[in-house]
Order: structure tokens, then sequence, then C-alpha cells
């Protein structure tokens, strides 16, 4: 089969990337963590320079060239991720810090409105803590109850059972240690049917695939820019006008009032009402410079070829016989990460290895640590692919675990050892 | 650098843990986990005669963590109370890079200063020894 992206196509994408340019512990750099922060083409760290460099000014205030242009950048980078999403408008794409904000602003300002005593949020073993502590924090409030849908053993997600009392579906559109891409549309159905809504945590699923939040009938839909080439402290919340128009305000402050009087103070439009204080500029413009760049080279072939990497990443850790893959197997049903363990090798003991062959892999519980718990594991290792991502940097990883086994070689099993 | 880390030491006691599982009867337990890497740690002893008369850890963990208990395990029996909070404060000066132990009387536990190359495992060395430390001092507590 022909790779979607050749060689040459592959090198000019890394030549985007100066970090990638580098040795560490003295072996050129194989960046594997990027379901972590994915790394910053030259374009989007130029236009963090550029705002600071030619127009820094506050946005929606001045009445002068350089605020106006930093309102104009800001409100293009809007118009450009809202496109980027097939968002109903511009009006419905908050800015926020990122995925967590995010969520943490549907949770204060849509839960506290709508949920009572007994209401269900349904959600996922799956999750990431910034997709369970904030419906946590909430059920403590307003006496509301987690449920969760069950996994199949291959880490799929089983049918869910949506009640009567359900209000919410959290749900991950792709999970950080599975990998599991998870049926939106279907379940987003299945609850519209019973009069509850869907927020969708799209942090790892929007940097590695064509994301339209109207055909997978998110009500919400929530993101990080870091992930997905951005600046760090860049992200959306995506919300149907209807829901967001009827929720109070998150933050109180500046911009997100219409007017303040005396004794009180009414609220500004959408978005704005939901971008109290100044927000993160040029974070938000380098976000939608991100974007575009993602745009140019095309979500569907990045996602051929992060799919055609992590199917082979999958082949070649079968190999290596005491390699546990945890998630779907098929590249078809999963992102481009691949979470296992090796033998009774600790995860943390494979990374520092790994990083000592110049590869960066993450090792831990990844901000999952019910997922962890539900499926009786410690920890497990994660290598996590991105657009400028190659097959030699697999064969790196490859080689960094046999020598790990090296290292360990005759270590004795847990169970050998009395747990 | 990996072998500084991975020291034959380390290895062996990580292979052959030394007093792994628990001591019963005991006179104190404590748990502790390192909740970012998953690992966790118990500790259990038994005093006699105002002395540890044998010291266990159960759980489970990176290399580091589960060689640094079986090292702490060897390093505290037959110490009393008071000369195994001096040697394990010692330690945990040695884990910060304070104080370097030149002396014979760190033996084994002389191994894990190569831990100190590694900031992001130093946790790891010192989970066993703290949770130690954490049982001694609920022992005094209760003799209050």
């Amino acid at each position: 089969m022909v790779p979607v992206l050749d060689a040459v196509e592959l090198e000019e994408i890394r030549d985007d990337f100066p970090v990638l340019h580098q040795q560490v512990h003295g072996k050129p750099l194989v960046y594997l963590d990027n379901a972590a922060t994915s790394q910053k083409p030259r374009a989007v760290i130029e236009a963090l320079n550029d705002y600071y460099q030619r127009y820094n000014a506050n946005v929606h205030r001045g009445i002068h060239a350089l605020a106006e242009r930093a309102t104009r950048e800001y409100e293009r980078a809007r118009e450009r991720i809202a496109r980027f999403i097939n968002a109903e408008s511009i009006r419905s794409v908050i800015f926020t810090r990122g995925t967590t904000e995010a969520i943490n602003l549907v949770a204060y300002s849509w839960g506290r409105a709508n949920l009572k005593k007994g209401d269900e949020i349904l959600t996922t073993w799956m999750e990431h803590h910034s997709n369970i502590v904030p419906w946590y924090q909430l059920c403590a409030e307003t006496g509301a109850v987690i449920k969760r849908i069950e996994l199949n053993p291959d880490g799929t997600l089983a049918t869910p059972v949506i009640s009567p009392r359900t209000k919410l579906v959290a749900i991950t559109h792709c999970s950080n240690v599975l990998g599991t891409i998870n049926p939106i549309r279907q379940v987003a159905d299945a609850a519209h049917k019973a009069g509850a809504i869907v927020l969708v945590d799209g942090a790892q699923s929007i940097p590695h695939m064509a994301i339209d939040v109207q055909a997978l009938g998110a009500d919400f839909f929530a993101f990080s820019g870091h992930k997905m080439c951005g600046p760090t402290a860049s992200g959306i919340l995506y919300g149907k006008e209807r829901l967001l128009d009827a929720m109070p305000p998150f933050l109180g402050g500046g911009e997100m009032i219409r007017e303040v009087n005396g004794t009180g103070f009414t609220t500004n439009d959408l978005p704005y009402k939901f971008e109290a204080g100044t927000p993160n500029i040029a974070e938000a413009i380098g976000l939608g410079v991100a974007v575009e760049y993602l745009d140019r080279i095309g979500m569907d072939k990045i996602r051929q070829h992060e799919k055609e990497l992590t199917q082979y990443a999958t082949d070649r850790l079968r190999e290596l016989v005491e390699i546990q893959i945890y998630g779907p197997l098929d590249a078809e049903k999963r992102g481009g990460l691949v979470a296992f363990t090796f033998g009774d090798i600790h995860p943390h003991d494979l990374a520092t290895i790994a990083d000592q062959h110049g590869v960066a892999i993450r090792a831990g519980h990844h901000c999952a640590m019910p997922l962890h718990k539900h499926l009786n594991l410690g920890a497990t290792a994660r290598a996590s692919f991105a657009l400028y991502n190659t097959r030699q940097e697999v064969d790196a990883l490859i080689r960094a675990l046999k020598e790990a086994k090296k290292v360990f070689g005759a270590c004795p099993t847990a169970r050998q050892m009395g747990y | 650098m990996l072998d500084d880390l991975y020291q034959q030491i380390i290895l062996d006691h990580y292979r052959r843990p030394r007093n792994k599982g628990k001591s019963d009867p005991h006179d104190f337990v404590a748990k502790e986990n390192n909740p970012l890497c998953g690992d966790e740690i118990e500790v259990t002893a038994r005093l006699k005669d105002g002395k540890i008369e044998e010291i266990k850890f159960a759980g489970h963990g990176c290399a580091i963590s589960q060689a640094s208990a079986s090292i702490m395990t060897t390093k505290l029996t037959g110490k009393t109370l008071a000369d195994a909070e001096t040697f394990i404060t010692s330690f945990l000066k040695m884990m910060r890079g304070e104080h370097l132990f030149g002396g014979k009387e760190l033996g084994d536990a002389k191994a894990l200063e190569g831990v100190l190359k590694f900031p992001v495992r130093v946790k790891c060395a010192t989970l066993a020894w703290h949770t130690a430390q954490e049982g001694i001092t609920s022992l005094k507590d209760g003799a209050k």
C-alpha cells in the first residue's frame, strides 16, 4: 500500500516544526507524546511573535489602529475555527484556555442552571479527569448523580442505556488511553431522543481527524489548541446558540457585559458573554493559524497518515511477545495513539530508557485514573502520534523497548512477587 | 548515564526484593502512594527491645521504587527507632542533593544517589522511605 504522505511530503512537514530537529541524549529526538501536547509549526510561532512585535493591543476596546488590527485578527481566527468545525455560527464559538476550561464553563453555567437532585449525568469509564471532576463537583452541589456507559472487552463502548433522568451525556470523542473513537452520532441520537444533551470532549480527536460538530450531533464540543499545533492556553467551547443564549454567564468582568450600573449589569451578546476579561489574544490568533496550517495539509490526509502509522506501530509492538496493547487493535477504530505495557517492566522505567534513546513517550495514568482502576492497571506507557511522525520513529521506539528488555531481562512477574 | 540509574545493586534488589510482604504481627503499618505513577506501598514493622526486629514492604511500582523499598528494609532492620529516623532523614537529604553520604554506613542505599541525575524519578526513590518515616511517627504519636 502506498502511504498517503510520501517521504518527500513528510520531510516537508517535518521542516515546518523547528523543535523536531534536535538531539536528545545524543540521539535524534523522536517525539511520541503528542497526546500530551503537539509541537508547533513555524507559522504558529511566528504568529505569536508577530502579534507582540507589530500589533499588540487589546481587542474590542481601543479606537486606534493597533486595537483594530488585533480585533480583526482575533475575530478572523474565530471565523477560521468556526469553519474548521462547521459550527452553526461564529456566535457559537467561544475562546477558552483549553478543554478543561471549556468543560468547566458548561458545568458551572449550564449545569447549575439545569440540573437538580436525582438528575443523571451519563459518562464513560474512559474520560480524562477534565471530563470527570467538573461533573463530580456539580453532582456534589446539585445532588445529580453520575452513571457510566460500560466498556466492551475490546475497549469500545457498550450500547448506552439512557434513562428518562439522563440530562447530559458527557463523552470523549477519542480516548487518550484506549485510543477508542466513540460513535458520537449514535450516542447523540439516543440522548436527544431521551431529551438529554451531549457534551463531547474533542481534545484527542480534533488534532487527528476532520470534525463537523453538526454532523456529530454535539450540543457542546470542547477542545484545546495546544494538542493541534496551536499555542498553549488556547481552546474552544463550541455550543449550540440556543443553549448558550439561555445560559447564565460563567466569569464576570469586562467584555462579557453590555452595561453595568450602580446595582447590576446586563450581559453582552454571544460569544462575548462567555469571554470575560482580556482573552489570550496571541494564543487565539495562533490557534487560527494552526487551524489554517492543518487545513492546508488536509485533515483527511492527516487521519490517513496517522492511521497507517498506528497500524504499523501496533503491528510492530505485537512482535514483542510480552506487549499488551489496550483498546481496539484495528486502527480504523482508534485515534493515533497506543497505550501498552511490556511484560512486568514498569512504564516509568520504559519511559526513562526510551528517553535515553531520544524517544519521548508518556508513562502513568494519563489523567485517567478511573479507567486504570477499572481495568485494574497501575500505569501504562503511551506512544501518541502526530502528522509529522514517521515509521522510522516507530522503529526507534521498538529498539528502545528491546533495550529495556535487556536491562530488566530476568525480572520476576508481579504475581511471583506475591501480590 | 542509564547505568547511574539502573545500577547492578538496584537491579538486584528489584529482581530479588528483600523483605517483601507483610510483618505479622506488626507494631506499625503505613501506606503511601504516588498517584502520578500509580505506585502504592505498604510498610509494616515489628519491634523487639526497642529495635526494629522486622520491617517489610508490599505494593507495586517501578524498578527504582521497588529496589529502594527493598534497600530501605535492609538498612533499617536492627536499628532503634531513633537511629532509623536519623538514617531516613540523612537518606532523604541525600536525595535532595543537600547532603552527600561518604561513609560506609549507607551501603546499598548509596547506589540510589545516581537517581539524582533523573530529577523526575527522585520521588520513586523516596516513596518507601517517606512511608517508613510515617510509620515511625505514627508509633511515636500513639505512645504519647
